[in-house]
């Protein structure tokens, strides 16, 4: 039973063309997926549909949602299909939410906007639609607010707000790629038990392909505006008829070819590592209270390997990077690399800093945007006593973006030049300049498109190669760190609950914990990667 | 030329009149400022006098010319004062944010905030006497928390950012981080509060001079050419709109530019029409 | 809230005395002797002597300092040497005009600036928006005295609607008072009401912005009930710090208007005062001032956590 047919959707705005002749069916009680990296136009198909568009947006085509064309209402009736017949959730649940309300107001405004229920009546329906996204009323009274609530608790509400009046279409843009593996896991399995529970259709936008493997019945694949293949989804896995998906499928099932073996030599080495700090006050009456971040942490990364640590937010990894980095100082425990004794805080010995360096997650922010990329990527040299001056800086600066791929003259560019795969070989050759031991990777690739993060990795995989180096590999994703690490750690609550040989620990995962991790981490089905 | 904004084009136009006469006064000036001749007093504005006459027979536009000095000094002085050592405290105490300096810092600031620049010019020139350098002093102490404040709030923004912690994972410490990654990329926020500072600069010392405050007679100065018309207005606005109208335009021509620059400068931040 | 409110009070208690700490600094140790320099070059030794008693400057710096708290604290604010009367008695006089006048300003410029920003929030880039824009534009830039001047040329001079000037005193009436005080009150309220319907705009256009709004909009509300019920109380905000601001701007220009209308206010003491050397009046209403700023500002501050939840919780 077709309820939204798209014939031929072109948007363009200000003149440039953004989508061009999208065409789908979405089926009753039927889950859509619509997958692409950034730039594919799949969330502007969805805010066509929502006709939310930017201004100096021009759409063509038809949009019938059970025989209404969309495109064609005024404003004012399509207000009252916002929220009734079609709802929307959004990518970021931290900001989605007004943070001068409480959660039962909003949830219940939609009730009021469209007439459905006065004040109080609809405060007693918005508890109801609360508890059935999961927020109970003993620990989520409708008089919270929502920066009392985490991440995916204001995902939760927000689900709630657009479900309200029992729309047939929802609309969810990303819904967890802001979250941890574990939350995400649960919203989708909401996801899910909605549309059979309540009849609703779904159109569930994501770049990751295991979510919509495991979840759409049907899927487009969008790729510039356009979509380039679209069925059912366990055909277009079997079949993959168009280049890009299966440019798409090899890259998120990538694994680099890697051949340092590890050696037996310790590189570096923590001994029951332990770093607090003092949380905020709570009153002026109080104490401030001692944050355990990183309990007892001792691990060794050996020469030549590659060494992953995956956790979810909060578990104290980013603490650890910092400590193993020299920035923060320890409370108890000790940091050795190459033997000696990494101190943070006080000096630290700029043969040892040459051993070791590091490479962001966000390509937007690693940089001084008011720096030439020769400057950027000469910084490490600072504090090395026998630094390279005139000629043989500019050999170093030109060898260390060949290394990575770039070409000599892009060290007189400015940053904003480059796009974001580029800004991370950008960041990996001034990680590399100064031919340290290890790269510690925190998080380098979790803000890159899937099939930028494969070159990445395959670029990562032949330096190791050729320049003997050992990653501290990062990450929140576990699927990445199971395709390039040799060991991994499992990190939760500051402490290391489980390590181990990367597909020892994959397939026969001992803790509870890392069981959890792996269970709700989507999988591509796997005889069908590349 | 070509990309700059309507506004900075104009607003630059309007205030270099002003610059341009202030400069040119030190040479040359229509008639002299300090010759009284009673007997052409309150004249109308006409070819022999551009702006009329005051009450004393000294011709307006002269001393709208000279006047231009006195408030594009102290103005540029004060808002030097506020930058020099607003801008150093402010990075200083980002670069200790969490630590009781930040917390020092802010508190001072909180206070100088508590005493507008009236204030401040009430209680210095109560002991020291009237005089253009204490409007200087008093209106300078005002921006410097005005800058301090901005500093702060653009370097705190910055310190989160990862190149500043690629930065100190080369070793670099605080000091060379705020002035090598730091201040360059809040030079533009700078620049902006800085022509608005000028501007509030020169209403104050007009206001400063209006109540005898500020710069003293014989030197001319528009807010005290205002206090001499206040009594004499209906007979003779001139004496007034001349001056009034000198300290709008050059305030409004410092605001445009402010708003212009801000829109080269930041054009991705700014996209929304301010 | 307690919490919070506690914490703030302290915060202000602090300011308030580093406030008198800097006050005192500058008008009792800077000038060296104070009594000296309040009666000037030629003055007799003994002169000098019996002031220095009268003004109790024999004492250490820090039992002077304990007096001059604990005298303001119970309302005694010392003697004035021009007028020889308490200057609690001066400065009571004067203070129920230059306040009102402040707080009448206050209320023009809040109640012109709120509607006038959100009208040009709502219509971005329309001709009204741009109208507003340049006016404010224009706004920012008048002096408020030379205003004043205009307005009593119009209004007082020319159309007689207003007096030129002067206070009848609120014991002839509480709207012929209110009268008297309109024409500063509006010169006051002009620039700050430009500044502030621009500030409102702004926030209201960046809070366009935010992510809920759009939530707003998916949920079905339009544009117009996206501003009123989620946009605005959250534009609120970050205007409220600047009204809380603008009051101590205010009571700085009041002090200056009252020069044009002839209002016998706090200015015109001062102003006497500092032409007299009356230290002690100086010292005594300086003080009056910051206080009166810093308890707005406290205020503004607990204003500002009853309106937003988030900061109620630290």
């Amino acid at each position: 039973m077709k309820l939204l047919e798209v014939k031929d959707l072109s948007v363009s705005i200000h003149g440039t063309k953004i989508l061009n002749s999208v065409s789908f069916n979405v089926n009753k009680s039927e889950i859509y997926g619509i997958v692409g990296e950034s730039g594919s136009g799949k969330s502007m198909t969805a805010l066509s549909l929502m006709g939310l568009l930017p201004s100096g947006s021009q759409s063509t085509g038809s949009a019938s949602l059970s025989d209404t064309d969309l495109l064609k209402l005024s404003e004012e009736k399509m207000c009252t299909y916002r929220g009734n017949a079609i709802g929307m959730i959004f990518q970021e649940p931290m900001t989605a939410l007004n943070p001068v309300q409480t959660i039962g107001k909003q949830v219940a405004e939609t009730l009021i906007i469209h007439g459905q229920a006065k004040k109080k009546e609809a405060l007693k329906i918005a508890r109801e639609k609360l508890n059935r996204v999961g927020l109970f009323e003993e620990q989520f009274p409708l008089d919270k607010y929502p920066h009392e609530l985490s991440g995916g608790q204001r995902q939760r509400v927000a689900i709630a707000m657009a479900i309200a009046m029992r729309p047939n279409l929802l609309i969810a843009d990303e819904p967890t790629t802001a979250l941890d593996v574990t939350t995400q896991s649960q919203i989708l399995d909401l996801l899910k038990s909605l549309v059979e529970q309540e009849n609703m259709a779904l159109i569930l936008i994501t770049h990751d392909l295991a979510v919509i493997s495991g979840l759409a019945d049907n899927v487009a694949v969008m790729q510039t505006g356009k979509i380039v293949e679209e069925g059912k989804t366990n055909k277009i896995f079997k079949e993959m008829k168009h280049p890009y998906t299966k440019q798409l499928f090899s890259a998120s099932s990538h694994v680099p070819e890697r051949s340092t073996k590890a050696e037996e030599i310790p590189l570096l080495e923590l001994k029951h590592v332990i770093r607090k700090y003092k949380s905020p006050r709570e009153n002026i009456f109080k104490a401030p209270q001692t944050f355990t971040a990183v309990n007892d942490v001792s691990f060794v990364l050996r020469k030549g390997e590659n060494l992953g640590l995956v956790g979810e937010s909060g578990c104290g990894k980013s603490t650890l990077t910092r400590a193993i980095l020299g920035l923060d100082e320890l409370q108890s425990g000790e940091i050795f690399l190459e033997g000696h004794h990494v101190n943070a805080g006080k000096k630290l010995d700029s043969s040892l800093r040459r051993k070791m360096q590091v490479v962001f997650q966000d390509p937007f922010g690693s940089f001084n945007p008011r720096h030439k990329v020769g400057r950027l990527i000469s910084e490490p040299f600072y504090l090395i006593e026998d630094r390279p001056t005139g000629n043989l800086l500019k050999d170093a600066i030109k060898q260390a973006l060949i290394d990575v791929g770039l070409n000599a003259e892009d060290s007189e560019k400015y940053i904003h030049e480059f796009s974001g795969g580029q800004r991370q070989r950008i960041a990996i050759a001034r990680a590399l300049i100064i031919k340290p031991s290890l790269i510690v990777l925190d998080e380098a690739v979790s803000a890159l498109d899937v099939s930028i993060r494969a070159q990445v990795l395959d670029l990562l995989a032949e330096l190791s190669n050729k320049f003997e180096l050992s990653y501290l590999f990062i990450s929140h994703d576990l699927s990445v760190v199971r395709n390039i690490t040799d060991r991994v750690m499992v990190m939760k609550a500051g402490s290391i609950v489980e390590s181990g040989d990367t597909q020892k620990v994959f397939e026969n995962p001992t803790h509870p914990y890392t069981k959890e991790l792996i269970a709700a981490t989507p999988r591509l089905p796997e005889n069908l990667t590349a | 030329m070509t990309n700059f904004p309507r506004t900075l084009i104009f607003g630059g136009i309007l205030f270099s009149i002003f610059l341009l006469g202030a400069l040119v006064s030190f040479i040359w000036t229509p008639a002299d400022v300090e010759i009284l001749q009673i007997t052409a007093r309150f004249k109308l504005p006409s070819t022999a006098h551009w702006f009329g006459t005051d009450h004393f027979g000294r011709d307006i536009f002269s001393m709208i010319m000279v006047g231009a000095r006195t408030s594009i000094a102290v103005a540029v002085v004060a808002v030097g004062i506020g930058i020099a050592l607003g801008v150093p405290l402010g990075l200083w105490a980002a670069a200790n944010h969490g630590h009781w300096l930040d917390d020092l810092i802010m508190r001072g600031n909180d206070l100088v905030f508590a005493f507008p620049s009236l204030i401040i010019a009430i209680l210095i020139t109560a002991v020291f006497g009237p005089s253009a350098f204490n409007a200087i002093i008093a209106i300078g102490i005002f921006n410097i928390p005005v800058f301090a404040r901005i500093s702060r709030g653009g370097a705190l923004s910055i310190w989160t950012l990862d190149y500043i912690l690629s930065a100190r994972v080369a070793g670099k410490r605080a000091f060379r981080i705020s002035a090598e990654h730091i201040l360059p990329n809040i030079a533009n926020l700078l620049i902006v509060q800085g022509t608005i500072q000028f501007s509030l600069g020169i209403l104050a010392e007009a206001a400063l001079s209006y109540v005898g405050l500020g710069v003293q007679p014989p030197t001319p100065s528009w807010g005290r050419m205002l206090a001499d018309s206040q009594t004499m207005i209906s007979i003779a606005p001139h004496l007034a709109f001349f001056p009034g109208f000198a300290i709008i335009l050059t305030v409004l021509g410092l605001n445009l530019m402010g708003d212009g620059l801000r829109d080269i400068l930041d054009p991705r931040i700014r996209r929304t029409q301010r | 809230m307690l919490q919070f409110a506690l914490t703030r009070f302290i915060s202000l208690s602090l300011s308030l005395i580093a406030a008198s700490v800097v006050i005192f600094t500058v008008i009792e140790i800077i000038p060296g002797d104070p009594a000296s320099f309040m009666l000037g070059i030629n003055a007799q030794p003994d002169t000098i002597a019996a002031l220095r008693e009268q003004l109790g400057l024999d004492g250490s710096l820090m039992s002077r300092y304990i007096n001059w708290i604990s005298g303001m604290l119970v309302g005694d604010f010392g003697i004035s040497y021009t007028y020889k009367v308490p200057v609690s008695e001066l400065v009571l006089a004067r203070v129920w005009i230059s306040l009102p006048l402040a707080i009448y300003a206050l209320a023009i410029s809040t109640l012109i600036a709120f509607p006038v920003g959100l009208i040009a929030a709502a219509k971005r880039g329309k001709s009204i928006d741009i109208t507003i824009m340049g006016t404010t534009q224009l706004g920012i830039a008048i002096p408020n005295f030379w205003f004043a001047m205009i307005l009593v040329l119009i209004f007082s001079i020319n159309l007689r609607w207003f007096s030129a000037g002067g206070f009848p005193g609120w014991e002839e009436g509480f709207l012929l008072s209110i009268k008297s005080l309109t024409l500063p009150a509006v010169a006051l309220a002009l620039p700050q009401a430009s500044i502030l319907a621009r500030i409102m705009r702004s926030s209201i256009l960046d809070t366009l912005d935010q992510d809920y709004v759009r939530t707003a909009r998916a949920k079905g509300l339009s544009q117009r009930q996206a501003i009123w019920r989620h946009a605005l109380k959250n534009a609120l905000i970050p205007v409220l710090t600047i009204i809380g601001m603008q009051f101590s701007f205010l009571m700085a220009g009041a002090i200056i208007i009252e020069n044009v209308f002839f209002l016998p206010g706090l200015g015109r003491l001062i102003f006497q005062g500092i032409t007299q050397r009356d230290l002690i009046v100086v010292e005594s209403v300086v003080m009056l001032l910051v206080f009166a700023v810093i308890i707005v500002t406290f205020i503004v501050d607990l204003t500002y956590a009853a309106v937003d939840p988030r900061l109620r919780k630290r």
